[in-house]
This record gives structure tokens, sequence and C-alpha cells, in this order.
């Protein structure tokens, strides 16, 4: 299984040419919206959007994706900042990994955010990418696309055709194929407000820290006293999209976290994540890393997290 | 810290003295100048395209679209190249039967290791030389890849070289006293087989060079980041017909080598051709990809060891089988085969036993080149032997210590010759095992253990004995036929205002050489040591040398520096005892005085001497001719390597449930003869177990079943980073050479040496009560995971 990025490129290199230096190609600052995606319109499939490029860098100078023009977004102002708007915590696209960690609102209002980010990549790298070039990017053994699955987010997207919103349970597709369709935008992202009522665990089990996970998992869960009233999990690293587990979830839904629960949430894993094969973890050992992983977050989620 | 050379507490006593390195703030600040950095006027770039195949035969190859491309100087292929260059082979007279086919700068017609260098595309930019490597069409024809060990060896297997019967490098047998009898008589026999996956040096710094030809003078001058300028200086020299004093290589700063850039690549090689084809610099920069598929890797053994011992846990007895996969041709000028050599030959090395037997086999295969990297062989030999003497000491009921202070050789009882041949002059094992012992407060560590267990806390207890190789004589190479020195030159010389200046064959690499260079000499001459600068790398200034190879820049280099500073010393107290009417023996220098060696009243600065022998020599009696210059050379005699010895030792933690393993802390007790400067001691060691660490849990070159390398970045390829290192705890014992005056052996491989073996036992110790057992290196959760059959 491709577990993430550098993987897919090194598998792609075996065939081709090494490279570190980029093919030449145009760039064009973008001051709105409209203008990036008029840009992109008419360049067609020769344009990507660069955002903190920790992704599409690398990937141009590998010479993995050779555009012919990139459109930098960074300085549009609408794609920028963090706000509560109603019942949701709008966070723009442009929100950087590292303020994750320093945006107040967010470990307010969306702390299960602010508790996955320590554990993508490494400061350097957090400083530059953003949110929403993860979420397009949508690598499955990324971090924050599986969490905007556990805190049911809407993606909103600007596309030629005009704005729309969609569930980030119906925008991950396949491997690195989300519902944004080439020359769209991700404008922000729509996170409910954290409640009282309700608790989050996150964690991850990687080899060292900053690389991407073995398998991760994040969880928000609404409580009545002990007993669960509604809990989205999801998983990252377990396949070719981040992966909710409905039928864990269903399996806690209306009791308390007691032992026999746990096990049963572990049992229906199996049905739930089919890991494919890597040369390094096999889909079984991915299985039980997955089981081990829920168990402990349940348990810290009956502790109270 | 203990019996420096002269007392600590006189001026200029600076061996023994933790004096900070001169050149650490200049890379610091960002002023090093590596060959990655430089820029020559009419400079231009290399690139290759590679082979997508472990084994094809080239048919042809069609770069016509090339020549269209602006900025394109040169497109070269084998054939081009092989018109100018001589091709080598990768073998040594004292392995005795060994084969390798002969290598050029680029295959010829066949291509034997998926990422070797095909073609080579020289533009005035690195960017432009890989548009143009986009354009070139190579058409191959598939050659069945060669890239399983035991499928190998298989009779009728398919061939890495087709004008060989098989796939056999190499082999080698060693047998002493009576093994067959030790077993068939032994109270307990233990036996084990061992994995060592494939790993590389993944330096900072990756392979750079800058070859630069003046036609105009025939000259040659390379900027190669390497730690051998002289051995490339004769190779650049003999494969393209260059007069010696013609060729210049210089090696300025470097981001790391340990041992990788010792070896010929075919790219350099190449990108020196190229040099010569254009008249201009051409400089190439291997990538991260490219190294990972160019630089030599390391290890890939698979070695069964069974060790006899007697009903009290004596060791009897061991026989070895080391078979190990160097890829598809034996390294130039150094050979594949030095590590398993060495692993069969420091197997068993710390310990008191007469009965030995090892067979050795190497074996060619479709992967790229494996050769001497750091520890070459140490943690192989230290990890089976440790891992055997562990399942010993479980067997019969012992402690890991009191297992090996029954069975190491008394410190009292040297000089001693092992069973493989091996001439100790002096180690301190009883001493180690002694100091490590309270070093952990190991009962202490122990009792902690048995808590932990009781709440599902496993943890691991793990210690190694090693022995290193250091100091190496002519025995290494230099019988082999190999033109690669063990001896060192230095040149000293007093300036007009009273410094120093010492040029010496051995480098620096960032492990300090010239730090303790120059304290050497400043101790000896009686000196600041700001007052003494020190001049490597460039083999058109410094003499020749072995450079820096094993560990050897302290041990031979140091002794060459400590024996010229003593000869200008010579020249300038005779110089003075003439100019103060003295006897030379009456005098002595100190902090930049000549003073009177019995009352050390100072008589005359040491720079008022160098004014009077440059500026105003008539002033001196007539005839006196003052030799402010002097040259000196040192090679290694008595034994032909000088061993150290240490032990280390490690806890750990293992997560039986996720297989991931939490290292706590590191411990090292070690004994390098004189230390000279005990911080660079330190930072080697730490280094180096932080190495050895790596290979312990992370790295390893992975290959698919067609031979391709899955893992070739640093994302995949795991490094072992600051956050997952334990604190190290060190400590010393001395135990000088008395085959020099110094008395410092080396220091650089130690860490790397019992590193691994150390993880090893610890992991098992922790897994012991499960039933569970790992024989194999990198230990990745995967395989704690199975040894505990959690899936
Ligand atoms: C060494 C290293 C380690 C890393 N480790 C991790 C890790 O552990 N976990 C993890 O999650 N990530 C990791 N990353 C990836 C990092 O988080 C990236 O920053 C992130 O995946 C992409 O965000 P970006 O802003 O840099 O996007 P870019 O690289 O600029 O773009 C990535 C892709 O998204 C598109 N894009 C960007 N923004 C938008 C937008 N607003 N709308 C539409 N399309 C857009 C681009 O066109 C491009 O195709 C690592 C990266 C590196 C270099």
């Amino acid at each position: 299984m491709v577990t993430n990025l550098a993987s897919r490129l090194m598998s792609r290199w075996i065939s081709e040419e090494t490279a570190v230096k980029a093919r030449a190609f145009s760039y064009f600052r973008a001051a709105t919206i409209d203008q990036a995606l008029d840009a992109h319109a008419r360049a067609g499939d020769d344009a990507r959007f660069i955002a903190g490029g920790q992704s599409l860098v690398p990937a141009l100078s590998l010479r993995l994706q050779a555009p012919r023009l990139l459109i930098d977004i960074t300085h549009i102002d609408e794609l920028r900042g963090v706000r509560r708007e109603g019942s949701h915590l709008r966070i723009g696209a442009l929100t950087r990994h590292c303020e994750m960690l320093s945006e107040p609102l967010i470990a307010e209002f969306a702390p299960l955010l602010h508790a996955a980010a320590p554990f993508v990549a490494h400061p350097a790298i957090r400083n530059r990418g953003t949110f929403g070039g993860s979420v397009a990017l949508a690598d499955p053994a990324s971090e924050f696309p599986a969490m905007t699955l556990a805190l049911d987010a809407e993606i909103e997207i600007a596309a030629p055709s005009g704005r729309r919103r969609i569930k980030a349970d119906d925008f991950f597709i396949d491997l690195f194929e989300t519902a944004l369709q080439p020359g769209e935008l991700i404008t922000a992202i729509h996170v409910p407000l954290f409640k009282a009522d309700q608790r989050f665990a996150f964690d991850e089990l990687a080899r060292r820290r900053g690389d991407y996970a073995l398998v991760g998992c994040g969880m928000v869960a609404t409580f009545t006293g002990e007993r669960i009233d509604d809990i989205r999990i999801s998983f990252f690293s377990v396949g070719n999209t981040p992966t909710r587990v409905k039928g864990a979830e269903a399996t806690l839904i209306g009791s308390s976290l007691d032992p026999e629960r746990i096990a049963a949430a572990q049992g229906a894993l199996e049905g739930d994540l089919a890991p494919l094969d890597s040369d390094e973890v096999p889909p079984a050992m991915r299985l039980h890393l997955a089981r081990v992983l829920l168990g402990r977050l349940l348990g810290r989620l009956g502790e109270g997290a | 810290m203990s019996a420096p050379l002269t007392s600590l507490d006189r001026p200029n006593s600076y061996i023994g003295r933790s004096v900070p390195r001169p050149n650490a703030k200049r890379l610091l600040a960002g002023r090093g100048r590596y060959v990655s950095d430089l820029k020559l006027p009419r400079m231009l770039y290399a690139a290759f395209l590679r082979s997508p195949h472990a084994h094809a035969k080239i048919v042809a190859i069609n770069s016509e679209r090339v020549r269209a491309v602006e900025g394109v100087h040169l497109v070269a292929t084998g054939a081009d190249l092989a018109k100018i260059c001589t091709p080598w082979t990768g073998t040594l007279d004292h392995f005795k039967g060994m084969t390798s086919a002969p290598q050029w700068p680029l295959p010829l017609d066949r291509v034997v290791w998926a990422g070797q260098a095909v073609v080579a595309v020289v533009a005035e930019s690195r960017a432009i030389a890989e548009d143009a490597l986009e354009l070139i069409e190579v058409d191959y024809a598939d050659l069945p890849a060669v890239v399983d060990i035991d499928s190998a060896r298989q009779a009728g297997a398919a061939l890495v070289n087709p004008d060989s019967a098989n796939n056999t490098c190499f082999r080698s047998q060693l047998d002493s006293g009576a093994v067959d009898e030790a077993f068939a008589h032994a109270a307990h026999v233990v036996e084990e087989e061992f994995c060592f996956g494939r790993h590389t040096a993944v330096t900072l710094e990756p392979r750079a060079i800058v070859a630069d030809y003046d036609p105009s003078a025939g000259m040659l001058t390379v900027h190669h980041g390497t730690q051998t300028p002289y051995q490339f200086q004769d190779l650049y020299s003999r494969h393209y017909n260059i007069p010696e004093a013609r060729v210049r290589v210089i090696t300025t700063d470097i981001g790391g080598s340990f041992g990788m850039k010792l070896h010929v690549y075919h790219e350099d090689m190449a990108v020196v051709g190229l040099s010569i084809l254009l008249g201009r610099p051409v400089k190439y920069v291997a990538d991260r990809m490219e190294s990972f598929v160019s630089d030599i890797h390391a290890r890939d053994h698979r070695v069964r060891a069974r060790m006899a011992l007697d009903a009290k846990g004596g060791i009897l007895a061991m026989d070895v089988e080391d078979l190990t996969a160097i890829g598809a041709f034996s390294t130039y000028p150094r050979t594949s085969v030095v590590e398993g050599n060495q692993v069969i030959r420091l197997i068993g090395a710390p310990y008191r036993f007469k009965n030995y037997r090892a067979t050795l086999e190497v074996i060619f295969q479709n992967k790229v080149q494996t050769s001497q990297y750091r520890a070459v062989g140490h943690p192989i030999a230290c990890a089976v032997t440790e891992r055997l003497v562990d399942m010993a000491a479980a067997k019969l009921g012992l402690d890991p210590f009191a297992i090996r202070a029954q069975n190491v050789i008394a410190d009292d009882a040297y000089p001693q010759t092992s069973p493989t041949g091996y001439r100790f002059e002096a180690l301190s094992h009883q001493a180690c095992l002694k100091r490590l012992h309270e070093m952990m407060d190991y009962p202490t560590l122990r009792a902690e253990q048995a808590d932990l267990r009781k709440r599902g806390i496993h943890r691991g207890i793990g210690i190694a004995t090693f022995v290193e190789i250091t100091n190496p004589s002519p025995a290494f190479y230099g019988v082999g036929g190999a033109r690669i020195s063990s001896q060192d030159g230095a040149i000293l010389s007093l300036t007009p205002s009273g410094e120093v200046r010492c040029m010496i064959s051995v480098t620096e690499q960032g492990q300090g050489t010239e730090a303790i260079i120059s304290q050497i000499v400043a101790d000896q001459l009686g000196i600041a040591q700001e007052h003494v600068k020190v001049v490597t790398g460039d083999t058109e200034v410094t003499p020749h040398g072995g450079a820096t190879w094993a560990c050897r820049g302290a041990g031979i280099g140091g002794e060459t520096a400590l024996q010229a500073t003593r000869a200008l010393k010579r020249n300038i107290l005779e110089i003075a005892a003439l100019i103060l009417q003295e006897q030379p023996a009456a005098l002595d220098i100190v902090d930049g005085e000549v003073v009177d060696a019995a009352t050390r009243k100072p008589r005359l600065p040491i720079a008022e001497i160098a004014r009077i022998a440059y500026f105003r020599s008539d002033t001196l009696p007539p005839g006196t001719q003052a030799q402010l210059t002097v040259s000196h050379h040192f090679a290694p005699q008595g034994y032909p390597f000088a061993f150290t010895n240490g032990i280390q030792g490690c806890a750990l933690e293992v997560d039986v449930e996720t297989g991931l393993i939490k290292l706590l802390k590191h411990f090292i007790v070690e004994d390098c003869g004189r230390v000279i400067n005990p911080m660079l001691v330190d930072e080697q060691l730490r280094g180096g177990i932080v190495q050895g660490l790596g290979a312990a849990l992370f790295e390893e070159c992975r290959y698919s079943e067609t031979g391709q390398l899955v893992n070739g970045s640093l994302a995949d390829y795991l490094v072992p980073m600051s956050v997952e290192m334990p604190d190290i705890v060190i400590a010393h014992v001395e135990t000088p050479t008395a085959d020099t005056v110094l008395g410092a052996k080396g220091v650089g491989e130690a860490g790397t040496a019992a590193a691994s073996a150390c993880v090893l036992n610890a992991v098992n110790d922790a897994l012991a009560p499960f039933g569970a057992t790992i024989n194999s290196i990198p230990i990745t959760p995967a395989k704690v995971l199975k040894a505990l059959k959690r899936f």
C-alpha cells in the first residue's frame, strides 16, 4: 500500500530518471479567489494551485508533476483566518499547521485539530503547510483529512460555476482522489463547535516522532453522563482514504465505555478496515495496531480524555 | 581521565584536555566550504540517466533529441569514457581466489543494478541537464535479476557476471583448535541464525565532486568530498593516464563520510572523464535518491553460529558461517569482502577460548555494491558473539555480567593471540565490565525491571563487550597490493612571527582531526594552541599519507605530528642555544618562550628566534643554517593493529502491544588508549552509538523481488532522530599502546561496534517472559509483534 507521498514518489522513480530540479514553469500570484480560478481555467490541466508547497514543491523537484503554471494562492486574504460562524468554526484554507497549535479559537472549539497538529511532520513543515492543502491533497496517511471526518466537517469550495459545501463524509473518494475537481479551490473548512458534553481523543503509532503514522486515529463523542449518544471515529494510514469506522461506532452508541464494549468495537474493525499490503506492514499487523490504538483511545475517552 | 602524557598543570599541556575544535565555530557560522557549494568560472553540471532495471542488456541508446537542447555540452556513454579511462577491478591479492568483473565509469553493454548510471549529460545547469535526460531513450533487454541470496547460490542460478561459473566472489575459512571435539564434549551448546539488514551511510552532504581539467597545462584538479585525497590522486592519475604530479585532489569541508566516501564511484570517475573531454570544470552532486541507489551499502549478512560451553559456563568453542551478498561488483580499491573478513575474525574476540572455526562466503547479486562503512564488520561480530553469550547465560541461569566476567581475557594476561590470529597488546575487559556495572547501577535497574513487569511494563537490559581494530598497518590493504598508505606525513614550519604551521596527511571530516593535531603540536612544542595552524586535505600541499580510514587519525596521524614537533623543537633549541650561547639540552620551550630547562626562567621568545633566522641570519654564527621547517613520516610498527575494547549497556522498554521500542538510556565504557581530547572522544562515541542505534531499530535498504530499492527516500528509510535517542553515559579506561610515544588508539568506530548488539540483547531480555526471541536487525515493530505472535 502507498502509505505516504514519498513512497508514491519512489515507486514512480523506479521507471524514470531521477531529478532534483523542477522543470521550468510560470508563476502567477493571485490576489483574489476569482483571479485564481480564472488563471486556472485558462491554463487548463497544466496549472496547479500552490499553498504551503510542502507537498507540491517536492513533487515538482522530483518532476513527478510538471505543470506549466503555478498559481500562488497564499496572498488571497479570503482564504485566511479562523472565526466563529454560528455553530461552526470557519477555518480558512490557508491556516497553517502551526496555527492549529497557536490559535486559541482552535484550541477551544476544535481541540481535536489542536491535538493532532503536533503529530503533523516537523516545525519547519508546519510553519508553511496549510490545512486546505492537506485536505486537498487527501493523503490517506495524513492527520488532518482524517480529522475532518471525525469532526463532521464541511469543505467549502470555490469553483468557476460558484461556491458549494461538501460534507467530509462525501469528500474523500479514493487514493488522492476527492470531490474537488481540477481548477476548484478549497476556501475554508467548517467545523462544528466543540461542546461541553463532548469528549475527543487522538493518537498515532509511528516509529519516529513526526513520521507518517503506521496507524492513527481521532474521535469525537457526545455523552450523556457516561453513555455515548454519538461518536465519530476516523483512522488514517489504513487504506486508500481516511476512513471512518462506522461498524465500531455503531457498537458504542448507546452504551458506556466498559471493557466489553471496547472489545466489541475493536472486533468490529475487521469489518470496517481492509488495509492493503505494504512491504513493511502486513495487513494483519495494521489491523492489529488499529485495534490496539482504538482500545487505548476509547480507554482515554472513558476516563474523560 | 587519567595518565596524561605530561602534567596537565603546566602551560600548553593540551593532551588529555577538552579544548573545542577550532573549526566548529566556522561551520556553525555557515562559513563551511563544501564541494557542494563550489562554483568555478565556466563550470558545467553533470546529471546521469539511471537504469530502471536490476539486470538488463543495453540494446541501444538514442540521444539524438538531446543535441537540440540549448545549454547541453556533452552526452557521454560508457563507450565514450572507456576510450580515455582504463577499467578497474575490486580485488586484493591477500584475499586469495577472490574475483570481480572489471568496471568502467559507465556500463558498456549491460546494467547490473537498478539505479546504475548509464548515460551522462553535461549542461550549463543541473536543471538543463535533467531536461535533457528526459529526451534520452535507452532500449533495454531484460535479463534475469539475481536478488535473493539463496537463489544466487543455487546451482544453475542466473549469473550476475555471465563470464563466471557462479555468483561467488570469495570464500574463506578459519579453523583453529579442535572445534568438533569441543562441541562433542560440551555441557551446553547454544545456536542461532542471525540476519543483519543492508543499510547505508546517509551523510548530510551527499557525494560531491568538481573535476577541473586544464588541457593547456595537462593538469587535473579535483575538488572531491572524500576522506582520502591521496588515494584518489593515485587512481585518477593511473586510470586517466595523467602523471601523478599533474593530478591535484583537494578535500575541503565535507558533510560526513563515515567510510562511504572512501570508494571509487562510477559517477565520480565519469565526471573526471567528462571534464577531460570538455576541458572545463564539471560538477556533480548526488541527490538523495541517487545517494540511496549509488552510495555503497553495508552489512547484509546472514550468520549461523553456535557456541559450546562447559558445565560452569566457560566458553569452549565457536563455529560460525557468515554469508553475505555484496552487489554486482566488489568495490574498488578496498573491495567488498573486508566486512565479511572482519566478521569472522572478530567474533569471540573478547573471550578466552581456543577452538574456533568460521567460513565466509561472499556472493554477487544485482544490487548496488556494499563496502566499508563505519565499524566494518564489528556490529555483526559483536551481535553474534554477545547474543550467544546471553543465550548461554540464560540457559545456565547466569547473569549476563557474571558470564562475561568469567570468560573475558583477564586484564593481566596480555599479550594474547586470538584464535583467529589477531594479536592483542593490552585490553581492559575486566576493568570496563566493572565500571559499567557501577555506572548502570545494575542491581537497581534489575529490581526496577522486575517491579514494572508485574504492572505489564516490559523493560529490557542489554550489555555487549567489544573489540575494535584501529591503527592499521600495511597488513590491512598494502599487503594485498592496494596503493593505500598506512603511514602519514607532516611538514611543520615555524613561521616568521613564531607560530607553527602543520601540513599533515590525515584529513578532517568533522571529527576534530585538526583540533587534536594542533593540541599535540602545541603540547609538544610548548606554545599556545591558537598559534598552531593545521592544514589538511590538499595533495599539492600536504605530504602523502593514509588520510582517514579505519581508525587512524589520532593513533598514526597524532604520532606523526608528535615526532615532527619534537624534531622542530630540537631545531629551534639548536638555534636558541647558538644565540644564547648555551647547550640545547639546557633549554626548553614553555608558552612560546625559550626557557632555562632547570629554572624555567624565560630567556627568549621563539618569535625572536624566528625573526633572527628569517630576517637577520647575518647575526648568526657563520655556517649556521636554521632549519625551521621539518618533515616527518611515521608508519606503525610493532603490532599490526592497535586493538581497543569496551563495553556498552542499554535500557529500553518494549510496548508488547505495538512492537514499538523506547530507548531509555545507553552506557559505554571505552578504552582507546591515550585520550587526547575527552570531548572529541565522547563526540565520536555518541555519534557512533547513534549510528549503531539506527542500525538496531530503523535503518534498512529494502528491495523488491525484482531488485528495486523500495525505500530510497528519507521518508521511508528511517534514520535515527534526536527525539528517539536516549541519553548516553560515557566513561573511559585508558590503556595506552606502547607502540607509540603518544599511546593513542582509534575511537571512531567503537560506538557503532556494539550499540546494536546491546539493543538486540535488551529487546530479547524484555521479551524473555513471553518466550519470544528476535534474531535480526533492524528490530522493527513487525518483527517484535511476529515474535510475540500478535498477528
Ligand atoms: C518531510 C515532510 C513530512 C511531512 N509529514 C507529514 C505528516 O506527518 N502528516 C501530514 O499530514 N503531512 C505531512 N507532510 C505534508 C504537509 O503536511 C503538507 O504541507 C500538506 O500535505 C500540504 O499542504 P501545503 O499547503 O503544503 O500544500 P501544497 O504542497 O502547496 O499543495 C498540495 C496540493 O494541494 C493543492 N492545494 C493546496 N491548497 C489548495 C487549496 N486551497 N485548494 C485546492 N487545492 C489546493 C495543490 O495544488 C497541490 O496539488 C509532510 C511534508 C514533508 C515535506
